[in-house]
């Protein structure tokens, strides 16, 4: 068996709430921007070099506003995330207070997003 | 099966790497910072619209968007700066993100498969996707 440990649907019944939240999700928008970049640079050097029809096919996608929202929820939110990690390393006798520093990053993060897609949708729904 | 070892104190990967990380995310903040700027003085005369405005944020160059509208290339953005802040991105970004691929990987697998190679199969990676990125910013 590859894996040393057992990670099955167990870890789905550990109450964390919202910093366990957090960390699931920067996890998640970390390796899907590590793969979006990936690709991205891939599929710009196919376009420059050899003018793909496939790399050009993936960057209109990588273009389109549906991708860009969602890629703008995992960019806003990990660059938030981890100021707040770094904020909590630097002065770690906040650590107790980690539960409202994820609410208030949540505070920061609904408006700061919404205006952003609010702003793409409209762009996008008016063809540009 | 066996337990996770604690990374030890002092200077190794673990630590350098856990630094680097803050870093670089707090360094990348920065060249988002410098990059918004360049981008809100070179992109007011067109008024570009946001999602051209962040992807050029980032990576000023003309060969990796497709249907942006974007200001006069060779005026502002074609030299050596942008290219630097360029390469700095990518530097930063791709680093930053294969070291968290690696943390990730070796948070799940641990030490049930070498690790000498599977750090050395990540370092190759990031070494391809950096040559390539390079190669995409100085070519253009």
């Amino acid at each position: 068996m590859a894996f040393g440990k057992k990670i099955g649907l167990q870890g789905l019944r550990y109450q964390g709430g919202g910093p366990m939240l957090a960390w699931v999700l920067h996890r998640i928008g970390g390796l899907a921007m590590v793969i979006f970049v990936g690709m991205h640079i891939v599929s710009s050097f196919a376009m420059q070099q050899f003018g793909s029809d496939l790399g050009t096919a993936i960057n209109t996608i990588y273009e389109s506003w549906p991708f860009q929202a969602v890629l703008f929820f995992f960019v806003i939110f990990h660059a938030l995330n981890g100021l707040r990690i770094i904020l909590l390393d630097l002065w770690p006798q906040f650590l107790k207070y980690q539960r409202e520093a994820t609410w208030l990053q949540w505070i920061v993060f609904i408006p700061m997003y919404g205006l952003t897609v609010f702003i793409m949708i409209i762009n996008g729904l008016s063809g540009n | 099966m066996r337990s996770r070892t604690v990374p030890q104190r002092g200077f190794n990967l673990d630590y350098l790497m856990w630094l680097f990380t803050r870093l670089s995310g707090l360094t990348l903040f920065l060249l988002a910072l410098i990059g918004v700027v360049g981008a809100l003085l070179l992109g007011a005369r067109e008024q570009v619209d946001l999602p051209t405005l962040v992807r050029w944020t980032f990576f000023p160059n003309p060969n990796h968007v497709v249907n942006s509208s974007i200001p006069d290339v060779t005026l502002g953005w074609a030299n050596a700066y942008w290219q630097i802040m360029m390469i700095l991105v990518l530097f930063f970004g791709v680093t930053h993100g294969f070291n968290g691929l690696r943390m990730v990987i070796e948070d799940y697998l641990g030490q049930s498969i070498s690790q000498a190679l599977l750090r050395g199969v990540i370092f190759l990676l990031w070494l391809f996707f950096m040559v390539m990125g390079i190669f995409v910013i100085l070519a253009s």
